[in-house]
């Protein structure tokens, strides 16, 4: 930071004479530290998958990660104030992930950079893949991308800055970590039959009684408006006929008001597909 | 295996035929034809296969054991089948031969005493199929974890999310409210438990099952050499989350004091179940999943790929062949991407080694100008999604549009023939010259590599070893000329082959691969711009293409060594939508089988850089 500006600084309503202002500055103590804060974050060297070619890429010459104060990637989590989660996060890869996480000191932030770090992405589906590393930290910043180009890294980087400059030291709510003591770990997950979240442990112990109990379990409660929206393609004894007519009459309906032709392109579509459930029934049959 | 099997000797298809007329002659009641439509080769009695096995290497010359892989015939036969292709190192086609289990009891064989680069590819089909190796002295899990609920690539096993069996699935909007797959599971996550769960009960074996598989019980042991020094033998783990294991691999490694006595992989944290997803989607949409196999060298992942479905599709009628054009375009692109991933590939050794990150700064800066052009005619610096079946998404741009490209924060336009001539004849050249002036004589480098790092080249072929990891031990083994593909007949170039087999010599043959790369490029120019306005399709472009029954191997030489896929195309009759196997012969993966024998009495500072001259990229190890 060879040109630094004071002026950037200045956080209170004292008058600075203009001719001080270069020299002299009087702000807050949140301001300052925010400030310290942002321009050296340390994120942890740590790579997962694809996303991590590109934030070295990001380190490397072109992108330069260095004007931003952050180019001391440190190997050891207890050095690190940023975890950027570059890649897909496997089940078998969760455990030591919330391992490093729980020996970062505070203040932390997670950045989940990508589609698979955010919500799983194209492996999404994947039986060895948690979909999205927000179901075990909590994520700061999402970069979203597959994999997010540099510009993206640095744009969500920047956003990040944001973040911790808007942090205020008088609000326990945005620096927990002074004045209660450092904040519980997260429960690290624990590889079973399949991967097992403690904090999960009363729903997993609920379905294993219903199961033995003979009762249907693995049913989640999913809000009545979707069940309801769902019942007519599950239930079984009504008619093709009867399903088509539904259909087309209550799902364009909606559509209709704003634009009539695209009401008319989604009512034949309906009524294609209902021809087409018709004679696979048939076929069934 | 002697000498001879390294004297280039071509096989012939006739040569193909006969060797099997020798072994159904040879086994006669063990032995019989792959009469399925499609299918080729032969099927063993599971009971003589060693047998077999050892006459393929000894007698036939088949001496390479390029993959083994399973197949689940749920429905068509009820079996598991286990597919070998061995090949003969001096180059030429493959012999497939496989055996059959039933699914109940599924059991097989092993055939590590024979090829010992089968150990991990049959941990991996013990892990994801259930199929037991009787003789192998290693059988664990590879990809997952022990105690894992079933086998994941067996087709009756139900996903967490997707339970439907069919495609395409049932609407997930129904009447236009969206069910998110978050929603069709009790825990909201991508995660099924077996109903008889017992909590109490529940510990994670997988760490002690590894350390037993080794032979360990303790964590630090007091010996005493001969010459009555006192030393610690100590277990260490390195990784997953180690700055220079290149992503999320583990070894573990017994030290005695500081020598390395016993290293063995520990794989599976970035295992993103590419195979499965591959099953479920159409032929075409699992190009793009190939990008992020090896997500340095995409457009050789994508070639792969789709050599082997047009190996299938050629098998049905109305099928044309990819145009000129098309076939240029594809080796420009994987030769510059070839260069791209050795020029990582040095950059990161030179980290591992200890130059700590301003070598790799120089080697990949002249990457940037590749991924450049790569974004300008795919949309995509790194997963590329480029190549079709019959040709390529799209053809060159004309002009080279790069925000990336900034002079005085002008936006400029570069002509895209100039842009890559430019490239090809002066940047990449001095580029490599570059690195090669820097580092080849450099103490860093000598010092910490030369000697390091041993692989004999008998031992190079038995472990299934590929790419320069292979060419280093003196073996001049490359699918470009031993088992030619596209245009590569046609154009000139030579193998590089070095013979010393030690990490120095990995790190020269990617040098000598990369000025090669510039030769094949520098071939490539007049014949773009002979062809321009060609034609990149030949046909109509299918989306959807209805792919013919049967089987097949598509390899290409990757930069980190023979990349293979195994298709099957089976279930419909007139053609199928999706894959019924999709499998990935990943040579990152299959050149870890010796990792430990190479690491074996060597310091433990140098397993980084052994590990770093592998050169491997996780998602492809774990796919
Ligand atoms: S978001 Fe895309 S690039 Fe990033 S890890 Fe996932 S698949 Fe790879």
């Amino acid at each position: 930071m060879t040109d630094l500006d004071l002026r950037e600084l200045q956080g209170t309503e004292f008058p600075v004479p203009a001719d001080l202002q270069g020299n002299v500055a009087i702000t807050s103590l949140s301001k300052i530290y925010n400030w310290s804060r942002k321009n050296s974050v340390w994120p942890m060297l740590f790579g997962l998958a694809c996303c991590a070619i590109e934030m070295i890429a990001t380190a490397a010459s072109r992108y330069d990660l260095s004007r931003f104060g952050m180019e001391v990637m440190r190997a050891s989590p207890r050095q690190a104030d940023l975890m950027i989660v570059s890649g897909t996060v496997t089940k078998k890869m969760v455990v030591p992930i919330v391992r490093l996480y729980n020996q970062m000191p505070e203040p932390k932030y997670v950045l989940a950079m990508g589609a698979c770090a955010s919500g799983g992405g194209p492996f999404k589906e994947g039986y060895n893949v948690v979909s999205g590393i927000d179901k075990y930290l909590p994520v700061d910043v999402y970069a979203p991308g597959c994999p997010p180009t540099p510009q993206a890294l640095l744009f969500a980087l920047i956003a990040l800055h944001r973040k911790i400059d808007g942090q205020s030291l008088a609000n326990m709510d945005d620096v927990p970590w002074y004045g209660v003591g450092p904040s519980d770990p997260t429960p690290i997950p624990i590889l079973g039959p399949d991967i097992i979240d403690p904090r999960q442990m009363d729903i997993i112990r609920r379905q294993a009684e219903l199961a033995a109990a003979g009762l249907p379990y693995g049913k989640r409660e999913v809000p009545d408006l979707v069940l309801t929206a769902g019942a007519a393609s599950t239930s079984a004894p009504r008619t093709a006929a009867e399903k088509a007519a539904d259909k087309v009459a209550s799902a364009p309906a909606a559509a209709a008001a704003d634009d009539p032709e695209k009401a008319a392109r989604l009512a034949k579509r309906e009524a294609a597909l209902a021809r087409k459930r018709a004679r696979q029934q048939q076929q069934s049959e | 295996m002697t000498d001879q099997s390294l004297v280039p000797e071509r096989l012939e298809k006739a040569d193909l035929d006969t060797a099997y007329k020798v072994l159904k002659e040879k086994y006669p009641d063990a032995v019989r034809d792959d009469t399925r439509t499609g299918y080729s080769g032969v099927i063993v009695d599971k009971n003589r296969l060693v047998d077999v096995a050892k006459t393929i290497r000894d007698e036939l010359g088949f001496n390479y054991l390029s993959h083994a892989t399973a197949v689940d015939y749920l429905g068509l036969g009820d079996h598991l089948e286990m597919v070998y292709y061995a090949y003969r190192i001096s180059g030429g086609p493959g012999l497939v031969f496989k055996t059959q289990t039933d699914r109940e009891k599924a059991e097989v064989p092993s055939l590590v005493s024979i090829w010992p680069g089968a150990d991990f590819q049959e941990r991996e089909a013990y892990d994801l199929y259930g199929i037991r190796f009787s003789g192998h002295p290693n059988l664990k899990r590879i990809l997952l974890w022990e105690g894992f609920n079933g086998h994941p690539m067996r087709k009756d096993w139900k996903e967490p999310y997707y339970e439907q069996e069919h495609k395409p699935f049932d609407s997930r909007w129904p009447k236009g409210y969206v069910r998110r797959a978050e929603e069709l599971n009790p825990y909201g996550k991508n995660v099924q438990y077996p109903a008889d769960i017992d909590l109490s009960r529940l510990n994670d074996i997988s760490e002690e099952s590894i350390y037993s598989g080794m032979g360990l019980g303790v964590d630090i042991q007091e010996l005493t050499t001969s010459d009555g020094i006192r030393t610690d033998r100590l277990v260490v783990n390195l990784g997953p989350h180690h700055p220079s294991t290149h992503g999320v691999f583990r070894m573990v490694v017994t030290l005695n004091g500081e020598t390395v006595e016993t290293l063995e992989p520990v794989m599976g944290y970035l295992h993103r179940n590419h195979e499965q997803i591959g099953e479920r989607n159409a032929w075409i949409h699992n190009i793009p999943f190939t990008d992020r196999l090896d997500y340095i060298s995409g457009m050789g992942n994508n070639h792969g790929y789709v050599l082997a479905v047009e190996n299938l599709l050629a098998t049905g009628a109305r099928y044309q062949p990819p145009t000129y054009r098309a076939e240029v375009i594809r080796v420009l692109m994987v030769e510059l991407n070839r260069i791209v991933n050795h020029l990582w590939a040095i950059g990161f050794l030179l980290n591992d080694l200890g130059a700590f990150f301003t070598p790799s700064l120089y080697a990949i800066a002249e990457r940037e100008k590749i991924l450049d052009f790569f974004e300008a005619t795919s949309g995509a610096r790194m997963m590329f999604n480029y190549m079709r079946f019959g040709g390529l998404a799209k053809d060159l741009p004309e002009y080279i549009r790069s925000t990336a490209n900034l002079v005085n924060d002008q936006i400029r336009d570069f002509n895209t023939m100039e842009y890559l001539t430019d490239l090809i004849n002066e940047r990449l050249p001095r580029a490599i010259d570059e690195l090669d002036t820097y580092l080849t004589e450099s103490e860093v480098m000598t010092s910490r590599t030369i000697g390091v790092g041993y692989l004999p080249p008998e031992m190079a072929i038995a472990y299934s070893c590929s790419g320069p990891l292979l060419r280093a031990s003196g073996v001049p083994y490359d699918v470009r000329r031993a088992d030619p593909y596209s245009i590569y007949p046609e154009l000139d170039f030579d193998v590089a082959v070095r013979y010393n087999g030690d990490i120095y010599d990995r790190y020269l043959v990617r040098i000598d691969e990369m000025r090669e790369s510039i030769r094949i490029l520098k071939q490539i120019l007049p014949r773009l711009e002979r062809t321009k306005g060609e034609p990149i399709f030949a046909g109509n472009k299918a989306y959807m293409p209805r792919v013919p029954v049967g089987e097949s191997y598509g390899r290409v030489e990757n930069p980190k060594g023979e990349l293979g896929f195994y298709v099957v195309s089976a279930g419909d009759e007139k053609g199928t939508q999706n894959p019924w196997r999709y499998h990935v012969r990943a040579p990152s993966f299959i050149n870890l089988t010796p990792l430990g024998q190479m690491c074996q009495g060597h310091k433990v500072a140098d397993i980084v850089a052994v590990l770093g001259s592998i050169d491997i990229v996780l998602g492809e190890t774990d796919r």
